[in-house]
């Protein structure tokens, strides 16, 4: 039997085990539209399409499968070019369909068209464009493939809508079929690399583990959890890595870098070995590069051979995927007869971090009478009433970094958060992604009131599918993160950070369906929070919080994370 | 520009979109491209590219396993590792006047260039061979007035027997 081209994606997503797509129609893309409804995929319209990527991304992140949205040609396309970005960033694999005009129209600046796959070309793993319909399954099937494999990441496919029209015998492509010859990532560990590595594990003395989101990724926690508390050494993580390892387990050192502990900052500093799993150094990690570590022998494994040697030099390099390697070390370690006393041999170095921390805990000042409310202490409220078993995404900035510093991680994908581009706008919608994949958990954006004004109309999106996403606003009055560099390198120049003229957010929740709340003082935090978290609905908690509160420790830009500013 | 000249081989599908992929990712990342050459290879799904850029060690480095990463590229090799063989062809628009011309056909004689379009005032002459021929071949022909020139990029192929 003969399907179109609308059909045959549609009985793609559906074997490729896609439950639910996150979009938003047009002319473009109304074949596909017309079908979807005899398709066992639920739809998600969003109310911007940046909010669908940002959900599928967020979908994604906490599932570990791989997120999908459908938007239409030129604007819709266009509208996804930032969320786009946020998952390449972050290696999240999402597959994006595009509607495109008619194939004898494309070139002509017809109606809606734009080059999207021309426009995505440098923030997608790959990309698409579909000019004959009998490559449309092999494209979608090969979407999928690339988006979930070697380093995830986004893969965009751009449909023009004769394709979706026009008519085929549907073929279900094999694998065999998806292979590609140019394609080829390098998955399997090294054996003697990872003998080698054990081996420098005994020989130091101030060994730290370094993950970044890597692990997650690749589903590596719990045997770097198993390995860290095996091999006896302290653990810190990047933003992208929070929840690899459990946040109350001793040898946790917290977050490391610019916003990071100053027992991990330390830690790092001091060690002479540092295990690297799956992270990048970005700038914002290692502050000045040439001052990063300088004692310590490096060893650094990633699925990506471009992020090896990029911008420090290391000693032991190692392309593999994460879970394999980590589960091939765990197994070495297992069957080592000759039994290395790890414990005593790291114990002196565990015991100074953990007299660092009790000399430099990660802290604030709490509030005098009468004074507003710490955002701090909201995140840990937050924690202390979830017990840390909620997914928490943020939108960024100080939230971003309070979120990742205040709430104790324990599991991962529970944190969603836009690491390496940073986007504004990103935390709500990625919480409705993580809602859609988990309806009982409960699922809660912490949002400062600048980012959150950045997708809020998806306010509309949650309440209309019941998703019970709480948002909670450290409401500082403040593009608060920019105003800190304002106050801290730019003397107090707070120049387009006032957020005047801010809506009710109480009567916006309302005014969408969704309930709100107001907290004024930090003795009422807690029972709000305890109401918010148990209505099953949408709701917002605007928390009015200290103004001018900053983040703390602070590694200033360009400075080596030695030299943090403490509260 | 900064550091070693280096040559790379790429081969990549040949699909739509694929030169911009490998342009775009030289240009996004500021590296640059000196020359580049495309054309199909015997397998027609395959294209080859010869880039030549410029770097140290640790560019290339980036630059080689960053177009490794590119979904499309097959193989990369920096023929700079190898012994190889380079050429480049360059079409030159020469003044000639009477008196001089007698005088460049000797030049082009000795270097085995061969001329291409004659009128009264100019000759245009083809010249093949690697870089230290091309630039000799320019530098001979400069003081007569070079008024035009086209040039193809190298193109380079790894010796057949290393040592
Ligand atoms: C889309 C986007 N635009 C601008 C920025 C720059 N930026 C980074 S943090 C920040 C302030 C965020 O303010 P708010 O959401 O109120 O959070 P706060 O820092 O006050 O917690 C800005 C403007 C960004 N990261 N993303």
């Amino acid at each position: 039997m003969e399907l179109t081209g609308a059909q045959i994606l549609l009985e793609c997503l559906k074997r490729e085990g896609v439950d639910v797509i996150f979009g938003y129609p047009g002319g473009a893309v109304i074949d596909i539209y017309d079908e979807l409804p005899k398709h066992p995929i639920q739809h998600i319209l969003v109310r911007h399409e940046q909010g669908a990527i940002h959900a599928a991304d967020g979908y994604a992140r906490a599932s570990g499968k791989t997120g999908c949205c459908l938007v239409t040609s030129g604007p819709g396309a266009t509208n996804t070019v930032t969320g786009i970005a946020t998952a390449y960033m972050d290696s999240i694999p999402v597959v994006i369909i595009t509607g495109q005009v008619p194939t004898p129209l494309i070139g002509n600046d017809a109606f809606q068209e734009v080059d999207i796959v021309g426009i995505t070309r440098s923030c997608t793993k790959h990309n698409y464009l579909v000019k004959d319909i009998k490559d449309l399954a092999l494209t979608i099937r090969r979407a999928f493939y690339l988006a979930h494999t070697g380093r995830p990441g986004p893969v965009l496919v751009d449909l023009p809508k004769d394709i979706m029209q026009a008519k085929i015998k549907f073929v279900w492509p094999d694998d065999e079929a998806i292979k590609m010859r140019s394609y080829n990532p390098n998955i399997k560990p090294n054996k003697r690399q990872l003998q080698k590595i054990i081996e420098l594990v005994k020989k130091a003395q101030r060994p730290v583990i370094y993950a970044g989101g890597g692990v997650i990724s690749s589903n590596a926690a719990e045997d770097l959890t198993w390995l860290a508390r095996k091999l006896h050494i302290p653990v810190t993580a990047t933003l992208m890595g929070l929840g690899c390892f459990p946040a109350d387990d001793p040898l946790w050192l917290g977050m490391l870098g610019m916003h990071g502990t100053f027992t991990a900052n330390k830690a790092i500093q001091d060690s002479d070995l540092i295990l690297a799993l799956g992270a990048r150094f970005d700038d914002r990690v290692t502050g000045k590069i040439a001052e990063f570590a300088p004692k310590a022998k490096l060893v650094h494994i990633d699925i990506d051979p471009t992020s090896i040697q990029k911008n420090v030099a290391v000693h032991v390099p190692m392309v593999a995927d994460m879970g394999l390697a980590l589960a091939e070390m765990r197994a070495i370690v297992e069957s080592d007869l000759g039994a290395f006393d790890f414990v005593s041999a790291h114990e002196p170095w565990v015991k100074t971090t953990i007299d660092w921390d009790l000399e430099h805990p990660i802290k604030y000042t709490p509030p005098k009478k009468g004074e507003a409310v710490k955002p701090q202490y909201v995140v840990e409220k937050i924690y202390e009433l979830t017990k840390g078993k909620a997914i928490i995404a943020t939108e960024v900035g100080q939230n971003q970094m309070w979120a990742a510093q205040f709430y104790g991680f324990q599991a991962p994908r529970t944190f969603l958060s836009s690491g390496g581009l940073g986007t504004m706008g990103y935390g709500f919608p990625a919480a409705i992604g993580a809602q859609m994949a988990f309806p009982d958990q409960l699922v809660i954006d912490i949002a400062g009131d600048g980012s959150i004004q950045m997708n809020i109309q998806e306010l509309a999106t949650a309440v209309c599918y019941n998703l019970p996403v709480k948002i909670i606003i450290l409401n500082n009055g403040f593009l608060g993160m920019v105003r800190q560099w304002q106050e801290l390198f730019y003397k107090k120049n707070y120049c387009s950070t006032c957020m005047e003229a801010q809506p009710d957010f109480v009567k916006l929740a309302e005014a969408y369906g969704a309930a709100g709340f107001r907290v004024t003082r930090s003795r009422d935090v807690e029972k709000v929070l305890k109401e918010a978290f148990a209505i099953k609905k949408t709701v917002i908690v605007d928390v009015r919080v200290a103004q001018e509160e900053n983040v703390y420790p602070m590694v200033p830009a360009g400075k080596s994370l030695g030299e943090m500013l403490l509260v | 520009m900064e550091g070693k000249r280096h040559v790379l081989s790429i081969l990549v599908e040949n699909e739509p979109g694929v030169l911009s992929r490998v342009a775009g990712l030289f240009s996004g990342r500021g590296f640059n491209i000196e020359s580049l050459n495309v054309g199909p290879t015997l397998d027609r799904g395959m294209s080859i590219m010869t880039i030549t850029t410029f770097g140290d060690e640790q560019i290339i480095e980036q630059i080689v396993k960053q177009l490794r990463k590119l979904v499309t590229t097959i193989k990369v090799v920096d023929l700079t590792e190898h012994i190889s063989v380079e050429r480049e062809m360059v079409l030159l628009k020469v003044n000639a006047e009477d008196s001089r011309r007698a005088e460049i056909l000797r030049i082009v004689d000795i270097f085995r260039c061969k001329v291409v379009d004659v009128s009264p005032e100019e000759l245009t002459i083809e010249a093949t061979g690697d870089r230290g021929k091309i630039s000799a071949i320019f530098s001979m022909l400069q003081r007569f007035g070079i008024k035009e020139i086209a040039r193809t990029g190298t193109v380079a192929l790894k010796r057949s027997l290393q040592d």
